[in-house]
């Protein structure tokens, strides 16, 4: 079955023709051509795919895309619009990436994550439910646990996203 | 993935009239277990019939607990202040699931409702009673460091993956359903079954049965409860064995505990034999390791899966004694 869908990407409307059948991942990459959000597993256990969908992050490989008709989708090539994203730059100057394939579901992980603890919502690691969030290191390693980097660039993206947290 | 129809009821009413009225017909919310088993050819719909928007979603309360709609995002329910501030357990549950993306699109209905990770339901070239009834259970033999020591059958051995689901266990939830006779309220402990010689069906659901809520009863155990969950790695896997535990102490002697166990069955497995052992005694470790033990009885374990016996009996421990501490402080 096809249906056309609208969807706003990275601040354009856009207007897809897609099969039922076909990801979010896929018609971003494949329709739309907006070739950040990367296909890592397509299962959900890597987070290379993930955007910010109507404001939080979200994968786009278990998601089909006839479901998310009207959302607004924000992908790590649109967050900055023609700047870098702070995190970005945070990424550039902390070495948080060897080849760069996990790099944009970092980013957009990252900036959903920071966003989250600001809200002050609790992680798995909070001691305290009710309190107040800072993001400590342990934080930052579990609530970006979704993102795998198969270069083992942890020590990088962890340097990052605490000086992100920061500004 | 085999070609769908896709459509959007405006109610949980219509939703539930077109599952009836059409076979091979599925609900689909946030997708994240069942768009995974189109893509591995577990699942093979006709038609898909998208739940996600449907007004589902709110937490409240009600005389005596807190209602959680059916499309309640996880990330949004572990971190509502009802639950966080009445309900720890629930929150703590979730937290220890999948990651923050997963968080924020599963849904709270999906969630109970997702289906094993036993490798071989989601491997379509091995045998599996599960996937394909009457094929054999290829875990028997196989890979079984995940499988069920309780209440398993020759049949299946798979276990329940939902970390919400042995929290909502252990808190006498209740589940809101809707279906083409109406409305109808069960206990969480009946949501989920044993396997039996039927190791396809997971629930007690009707094919076309919707949840609208569930209903978590806020007692003061409740209020002092926690779960703890044992994994392969710190964040982002399945529970090897998991424990949600509630207590209250009155006078140094336990007056109310509830204790639930992950990864040890087809279902969550409510301990109430533990349980009973402990009311009126001393929360000591001791006396939860005997109440454990007791309840480990009926456990049939093979080579790979002994080590859940001690694991669980050592998590359960410490849950539920540091509970007590706590309430003592
Ligand atoms: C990589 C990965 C890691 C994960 N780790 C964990 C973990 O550690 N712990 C854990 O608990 N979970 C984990 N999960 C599972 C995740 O929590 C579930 O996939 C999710 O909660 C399912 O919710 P959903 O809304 O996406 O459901 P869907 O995939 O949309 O649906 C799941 C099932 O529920 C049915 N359904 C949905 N809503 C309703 C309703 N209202 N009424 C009736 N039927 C309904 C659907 O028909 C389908 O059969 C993990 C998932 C992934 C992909
Ligand atoms: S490609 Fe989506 S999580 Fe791996
Ligand atoms: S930088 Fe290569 S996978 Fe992360």
């Amino acid at each position: 079955m096809e249906a056309t869908i609208h969807l706003t990407v990275d601040g354009t409307d856009r207007s897809v023709d897609v099969d039922t059948r076909t990801t979010l991942l896929d018609a971003l990459r494949e329709r739309v051509g907006v070739t950040s959000p990367k296909k890592g597993c397509d299962h959900g256990q890597c987070g290379s795919c993930t955007v910010l969908l109507d404001g939080r992050r979200h994968l786009t490989c278990l998601a089909i895309a006839v479901a998310y008709d009207g959302a607004e989708i924000v992908t790590a090539d649109g967050l900055g619009g023609a700047d870098l994203h702070p995190v970005q730059q945070a990424f550039l100057d902390h070495d948080g990436f060897q080849c760069g394939y996990c790099t944009p579901g970092q980013v957009c992980s990252a900036v959903g994550a920071i966003d989250e603890a600001k809200q002050g919502r609790p992680s798995h690691v909070t001691d305290d439910l009710e309190a107040d969030v800072q993001l400590t290191d342990d934080e930052i390693r579990e609530r970006m646990s979704g993102n795998l980097c198969r270069c083992g660039a942890y020590p990088g993206i962890l340097a990052a996203v605490r000086e992100a947290a920061q500004g | 993935m085999r070609a769908m129809e896709y459509v959007r009821p405006a109610t949980p009413a219509e939703a539930v009239a077109t599952v009836a009225a059409r076979p091979g017909a599925r609900f689909l919310a946030g997708g994240t277990n069942l768009v995974d088993h189109l893509k591995l050819g577990v699942a093979s719909p006709e038609t898909l019939v998208d739940v996600r928007r449907l007004p589902l979603d709110a937490v409240e309360t009600y005389d005596g607990g807190v209602r959680v709609g059916a499309n309640v995002l996880n990330s949004d329910l572990a971190s509502h202040p009802l639950v966080r501030s009445r309900l720890p357990l629930v929150s703590r549950a979730l937290l220890a699931g999948a990651s923050g993306q997963i968080r924020n699109q599963a849904t709270t209905g999906g969630n109970l409702l997702q289906r094993t990770r036993c490798v071989y339901f989601q491997d379509v070239t091995t045998p599996c009673n599960k996937r394909e009834p009457g094929s054999g259970c290829s875990a028997l033999e196989g890979y079984g460091r995940y499988n069920a020591i309780l209440g398993a059958s020759p049949a299946c051995v798979a276990t329940h993956p939902s970390d919400l689901a042995v929290a909502l266990a252990a808190l006498d939830a209740s589940v809101v359903l809707l279906g083409a006779d109406g409305e109808r309220r069960i206990p969480f402990e009946e949501l989920h079954r044993l396997p039996g010689d039927d190791a396809a069906t997971d629930t007690t659901l009707g094919p076309d049965e919707l949840i609208l809520a569930v209903e978590v009863p806020t007692t003061e155990a409740a209020r002092r409860s926690a779960y703890r969950k044992v994994r392969d790695r710190a964040s982002f896997a399945f529970a090897l064995v998991s424990v949600a535990g509630a207590v209250r102490v009155t006078d140094g002697v336990v007056e109310d505990v509830r204790i639930a166990w992950g990864g040890v069955a087809h279902k969550p497995w409510r301990a109430r034999r533990a349980e009973a052992a402990l009311v009126g005694q001393a929360l000591t470790a001791d006396a939860v390791r005997a109440a454990v033990d007791d309840e480990l009885g009926a456990a049939e374990t093979t080579p790979q899966t002994a080590y859940k016996v001690p694991m669980l009996r050592n998590t359960t421990v410490l849950t539920l004694t540091q509970l007590a501490e706590e309430e003592v402080a």
